[in-house]
């Protein structure tokens, strides 16, 4: 009797736990909604195609920051992917096996490192290297493209896409690592039977086998750049200009966010921030639900 | 075959050098953090409030405490019910287990500053005041997420033939899970466990405007509370230099607390299996 009492008492507290989380996630949205409904009812859904953030006049519209959290993402995607794959395939199909482990080791140990790390890394060493170096022979030397051409400013949306990139090669390589171990080796031992290069056997059988998985890693790296705070606060400029080239100042969501939540002053410029934490979040959530059900799809036949 | 054999070793080149490029990169990071860090860990560093600006010396006592209190608070409420939560979607399979993995990996790429202006609107507004209290709730809810999907999938590790030995010597579901599941994978629970106070160690955004930041050392945890991560924040952009040192100083005790907790925790693993 007292053990059919505990078993209930115990399933109970264990359900309890279960919903708590499904019940948080769906009050994310009801009190986000809540404390933005005064910018929603104001701005109304031009808040996000209006590039203008005005406190003193109090016009608010969030094009700026969803440009520069888009624009960011991206240089940050662009430039992780191909260096994830590489660190991928030198660790799984060229290193040497007594290396492999160790630069394995240490690739996940620093997809531990926190954000503000990188933050504090890229303010006081990335930045004066980029305005010294990089982006002085970047305009000289591909100054004919437009985007190309500008000032070196050194803090911008460059040097932000790069130190999201430097912070998410960690998380897609771990992945893709995981990713490429799956692939059966009969199927690269056949095709190097048949004569195939090192380069066909990956491109052909290693990266189609997992095309899907690859995806995958890209995509979680992806969130990870969008929702980015502290590594991007510090050295993007936190200026609401929509950039002209890829040096620009500008300003991401989530560095708008966490540089003038404490400050906003007017009820209405509070909502506007609650406003851009919820499509933040909604951007986040729709991001995931594709890539979970692409993934879903197609792991079966694997 | 010529051309082939070029192009194959063209990209185990570009390979070997996007394998570099990441890797000098990641190292760059750690040496700098090293060497800018080290130079001001001293006594003083650990037991010293900080002095405001143009004043010599001063450490991070205060954030140090904050952060402990913080991180301790959250792995008080989250672990528990992760781990019941895990327990309840992999013992208990009903139509809702689906849809709970779903929102928790939804939760665990959830912009962590949106965690923190949904606690803001939750515990700061009404009680309008900043408080150490609220900082370990939202670090919470990023937390369980994290402990329920490293325990969900070790429980799917948990041989059937162990359960149903145990089953068939009469024992109650609870007395099951306790007793024989949960103790098949305790080195699996300390291992999440770990990691995951490790996360929320380094996690800042969530803090900003919850636990805010307090000059002073503050034991109360109704009000606001320094912690290193949010006093990184602070001192990095301000333009003292002596801030900017105890920056690097805290950034260098967080990376060290939180590479060593991970490698900790591999050697656990490694052990266990």
């Amino acid at each position: 009797m007292r053990d059919s009492v505990l078993d209930i008492l115990f399933k109970l507290i264990s359900l309890f736990c279960a919903l708590l989380l499904a019940v948080v996630f769906i009050s994310i949205f009801v009190v986000l909604y809540y404390e933005a409904e005064l910018s929603i009812s104001t701005f109304g859904i031009a808040f996000m195609f209006k590039p203008i953030w005005d406190p003193v006049r109090e016009i608010f519209g969030g094009l700026i920051p969803i440009v520069g959290t888009i624009l960011s993402s991206m240089i940050a995607i662009i430039l992780a992917t191909p260096v994830s794959i590489g660190i991928a395939i030198f660790i799984t199909e060229i290193c040497p096996v007594y290396l492999r482990n160790i630069i394995r080791t240490t690739i996940e140990l620093l997809s531990a490192i926190p954000s503000i790390i990188y933050g504090i890394w890229g303010l006081f060493v990335l930045v004066p290297f980029m305005k010294n170096y990089v982006e002085p022979f970047l305009i000289k030397y591909f100054g004919f493209m437009k985007i190309f051409q500008g000032e070196p400013f050194g803090i911008g949306l460059l040097s932000a896409g790069i130190v999201l990139a430097i912070m998410i090669i960690p998380i897609i390589s771990s992945i893709l690592i995981e990713v490429f171990y799956l692939v059966p080796n009969v199927f690269k031992e056949s095709a190097y039977a048949l004569g195939a290069t090192r380069f066909e056997v990956i491109s052909k059988v290693v990266i189609s086998y997992t095309k899907v998985g690859i995806l995958g890693g890209i995509i979680l790296g992806l969130t990870r750049a969008l929702g980015e705070t502290m590594a991007v606060t510090f050295v993007i400029g936190n200026s609401y200009k929509i950039p002209s080239n890829i040096y620009d100042p500008t300003i991401t969501i989530a560095s708008a966010l966490a540089n003038e939540f404490t400050e906003a002053t007017t009820d209405l410029y509070l909502s506007s921030l609650f406003y851009l934490s919820l499509l933040l979040f909604l951007i986040s959530f729709i991001i995931i639900s594709i890539s979970r059900f692409i993934i879903h799809r197609i792991r079966v036949p694997i | 075959m010529r051309r082939r054999i070029f192009i194959n070793n063209l990209s185990e080149i570009l390979s070997i050098i996007s394998a570099m490029v990441g890797i000098v990169f990641l190292i760059w990071i750690i040496k700098d953090v090293v060497v800018f860090g080290i130079k001001s860990i001293n006594l003083e560093f650990f037991l010293e409030n900080p002095k405001p600006p143009g004043i010599e010396g001063g450490g991070l006592k205060n954030a140090i405490f904050g952060s402990i209190i913080i991180a301790t608070i959250a792995v008080i409420i989250a672990f528990p019910i992760g781990l019941l939560g895990a327990t309840y979607i992999n013992e208990y399979r009903t139509k809702i287990s689906g849809i709970i993995r779903f929102i928790t990996d939804i939760m665990l790429s959830a912009p962590s500053i949106v965690i923190g202006a949904y606690v803001y609107a939750l515990l700061v507004k009404p009680f309008k005041t900043f408080s150490a209290i609220s900082g370990s709730i939202a670090l919470s809810i990023i937390m369980i997420p994290i402990v329920l999907k490293a325990i969900d999938e070790l429980l799917n590790l948990v041989p059937n033939i162990t359960k149903e030995a145990a089953y068939a010597l009469g024992a109650p579901k609870w007395m099951i899970i306790t007793q024989i599941i949960w103790r098949y994978i305790r080195t699996g629970i300390l291992t999440a466990f770990l990691i995951a106070f490790a996360r929320i160690m380094g996690e800042t955004a969530p803090l900003l405007f919850t636990s805010f930041n307090n000059m002073f050392f503050e034991t109360d945890i109704t009000k606001p509370m320094a912690t290193l991560t949010v006093s990184i924040f602070n001192y990095a952009m301000s333009p003292y230099e002596e801030w900017h040192r105890l920056a690097w100083s805290a950034s260098f005790l967080i990376v060290i607390v939180v590479l060593s907790v991970n490698i900790i925790s591999k050697i656990i693993q490694s052990r266990g299996s």
